[in-house]
């Protein structure tokens, strides 16, 4: 069971696993295990997210193929949906008029990046994708009768997935961790009675497990497809893309294929990313910063794995969100007017944050996976006295 | 000085028609006119730069031809990109080895397999459940003597398990047509029989064409049914192999200019 739904392809690793479980635990029962407005859009974002950066990972971390569109495939998955329930209305209809119209555009551009990709190779494909990224953040900038320009658009999601709809009248229990364990320390006691807090169970909470099912079941499949015939034959093009071709394999079909596959899943995180938000401009969607974020979440989880794509976008977002917090902590021990407090202070926090993944490309060169599963290697060798190259050779090595 | 077209009752498998390549100025390949048939081993000689590697290139399509054409089965095949050459079947194992560095020696010899059973665009079924496809990919490395190494990164393996592999994964895409670019290049000299060995096996045993580069003369005179030879990109000999041998244009333009076996080209 468990060898059919990852495909073979375990964590490999028993830190990893505890990680992932943590990660994943904390996906699925997320909205009864942290209370408050601001976790509940984290969690949002983690399930959108890790459906972005792991489709990125096909195209880069299993054939080599650099990409700054990715960005701009979110983009027409959100304003997709975002346009049609401006135009149509918020019922399920608009919905799927602006889902299907999104994804035949993405379909469209996909097939020409991927056909292009022919042509021109590596850094110069990179640099296309780039200009035309840009040019379809202009185009959406400045059509602001249908976009709304800079101001965006207000998303009308069908009523069932929005906060008025109410399927129960009674408020489901969650259990506070955070508060709890926090709890323990000040005040024992009441610490399990303090942690309860009380769920109003409504279209939101709807929307987010369709997020979280969304982001599940994409993993899923994408673990599937790096482990197949076509997958192996995607590693082979990012190893000796030469030789692929020699053996008989149509290199451009698969790179379109892959590029097709990877856009159409970015939509399908665009559309997620409307409906939770509910909001939708250039700076969330299309803008560049976020294509470096989702490059950096790829990198640091460790490309070429997928379980990056997870750990990745978990780390990154919880830093995003919480470095300000926790440096607003750190500040509250130094001295008043100190250097040392200045350095600290919440507004510093992209300073640290920048910090903090300079050393971990730095220290992790392969990403937290890559590294977890290295180490774990290391002591399973250290154990059985192998050979360190036939662990390596484990990586790839076919059950 | 033979025929430059032997008279034979069956057609041809592969033929190139004054097949030529110039890169700028210069013309690497040029006017070469070759048939091949199934059944015979041709070995093609020259000197360094005469221009053997990039008549490979432009038959399996690494490059495109200038002017002239290549025919395979008497199909016009000179437009087709290396992929649906490799398709139709021409296997063509690499002189500077060429693999898969970061994946195992197995993993390698199954991408060939999996191309030969055209199951590349498989996505929703798990490579390690095609037992029969893994079980092959084996018996071909089992073949070259690498059966101890599947397991291995290709990185990691020493040059002349490259070379084995190299021909592996040319024996796994069962080609009509086996190009052979110095099979034995930097091996050491108790490998080289094993390589040799699988040459002949599969002369005798299969009914394809077989094209060898090599500078060794001894293995060319034991292998070969047929010596080409190739000078400043173009067809200065073609026939019987100790005709070929003897004759003066040979002497001079290959065996004559250095007695010694020429040096591995670079």
């Amino acid at each position: 069971m468990m060898q059919r739904l990852l495909s073979g392809d375990y964590p490999r690793s028993r830190a990893l696993t505890a990680l992932l479980l943590i990660i994943g635990v904390s996906l699925a029962l997320g909205p009864f295990l942290f209370p408050g407005v601001r976790a509940f859009s984290m969690l949002g974002m983690i399930c959108v997210f890790i459906i972005v950066v792991a489709s990125y990972d096909l195209m880069l971390g299993y054939t080599h193929i650099v990409s700054f569109a990715h960005t701009m495939f979110f983009g027409i998955g959100a304003y997709g949906v975002a346009m049609a329930s401006d135009a149509f209305g918020s019922g399920y209809g608009a919905l799927f008029i602006g889902i299907g119209g999104a994804m035949l555009l993405t379909i469209l551009l996909s097939l020409l990046l991927g056909l292009l990709s022919l042509r021109v190779k590596a850094i110069f494909f990179a640099l296309v994708t780039l200009a035309v990224a840009f040019a379809f953040l202009s185009l959406v900038t400045q059509l602001y009768n249908l976009t709304g320009g800079e101001d965006g658009l207000a998303m009308r999601v069908p009523r069932e997935l929005g906060p008025a709809f109410r399927p129960f009248d009674e408020p489901w229990v969650g259990f506070d961790v955070v508060g709890f364990i926090t709890g323990l320390f000040s005040a024992p006691a009441g610490a399990f009675q303090n942690a309860l807090f009380d769920v109003r169970i409504s279209g939101k909470h709807l929307m987010y497990y369709v997020a979280f099912v969304s982001a599940v079941l994409v993993f899923l499949f994408l673990l599937r497809m790096v482990n197949s015939p076509f997958g192996r034959v995607l590693q082979a093009i990012r190893e000796n893309e030469f030789r692929a071709q020699a053996l008989g394999y149509r290199t451009v079909f698969y790179r379109t294929a892959v590029v097709i596959v990877s856009a159409l899943l970015a939509t399908l995180a665009g559309v997620l990313f409307a409906l939770i938000n509910r909001y939708v401009n250039p700076e969330n969607t299309l803008n560049f910063e976020l294509m470096v974020f989702i490059l950096l979440m790829c990198v640091i989880g460790g490309m070429g794995t997928l379980y990056g794509a997870v750990v990745g976008t978990a780390v990154f977002l919880l830093a995003q969100n919480y470095l300000q917090d926790l440096l607003k902590l750190l500040a509250g021990f130094t001295e008043p007017g100190s250097l040392l407090e200045h350095l600290v202070g919440p507004d510093r926090w992209l300073l640290w944050f920048g910090l903090l993944f300079v050393l971990s490309v730095y220290f992790f060169p392969t990403g937290i996976v890559g590294q977890l599963r290295l180490w774990a290697a290391r002591r399973r060798q250290r154990r059985a006295g192998d050979s360190p190259l036939a662990e390596q050779g484990d990586q790839h090595h076919a059950s | 000085m033979a025929s430059l077209h032997p008279e034979t009752a069956s057609r041809p498998v592969l033929e190139t028609r004054d097949l030529t390549i110039n890169f700028g100025g210069h013309v690497a390949v040029n006017r070469v006119s070759c048939a091949f048939h199934a059944g015979t081993l041709t070995s093609i000689v020259g000197p360094n730069g005469a221009g053997k590697t990039t008549w490979f290139n432009l038959i399996s399509g690494q490059l495109a031809a200038s002017a002239g054409s290549v025919r395979l089965f008497d199909e016009d095949i000179t437009r087709l990109g290396a992929a649906a050459r490799a398709d139709k079947g021409l296997g063509r194992a690499f002189q500077l080895t060429n693999l898969f560095p970061n994946l195992t020696a197995l993993e390698n010899v199954r991408l060939a397999v999996a191309s030969r059973h055209r199951i590349g665009h498989v996505f929703w079924q798990m490579a390690s459940r095609r037992r029969d496809l893994t079980d092959r990919a084996a018996a071909y490395l089992e073949q070259v003597n690498l059966g101890r190494r599947a397991g291995d990164l290709v990185a990691n393996l020493p040059h002349g398990d490259q070379r084995k592999l190299e021909v592996a994964l040319m024996l796994a895409l069962e080609p009509e047509v086996f190009m052979f670019d110095e099979p034995t290049a930097g091996m050491s000299v108790d490998e080289v029989p094993v390589i040799l060995d699988l040459i002949a096996d599969i002369k005798n045993k299969q009914n394809k064409v077989i094209l060898l580069v090599e500078h060794k003369m001894d293995v060319v005179r034991s292998l070969s049914d047929r010596i080409v030879v190739l000078h400043n990109g173009e067809l200065v000999a073609d026939g019987e192999p100790a005709e070929v041998i003897a004759s003066p244009i040979v002497q001079e333009a290959y065996l004559g200019a250095s007695a010694d076996e020429p040096a591995e080209e670079a």
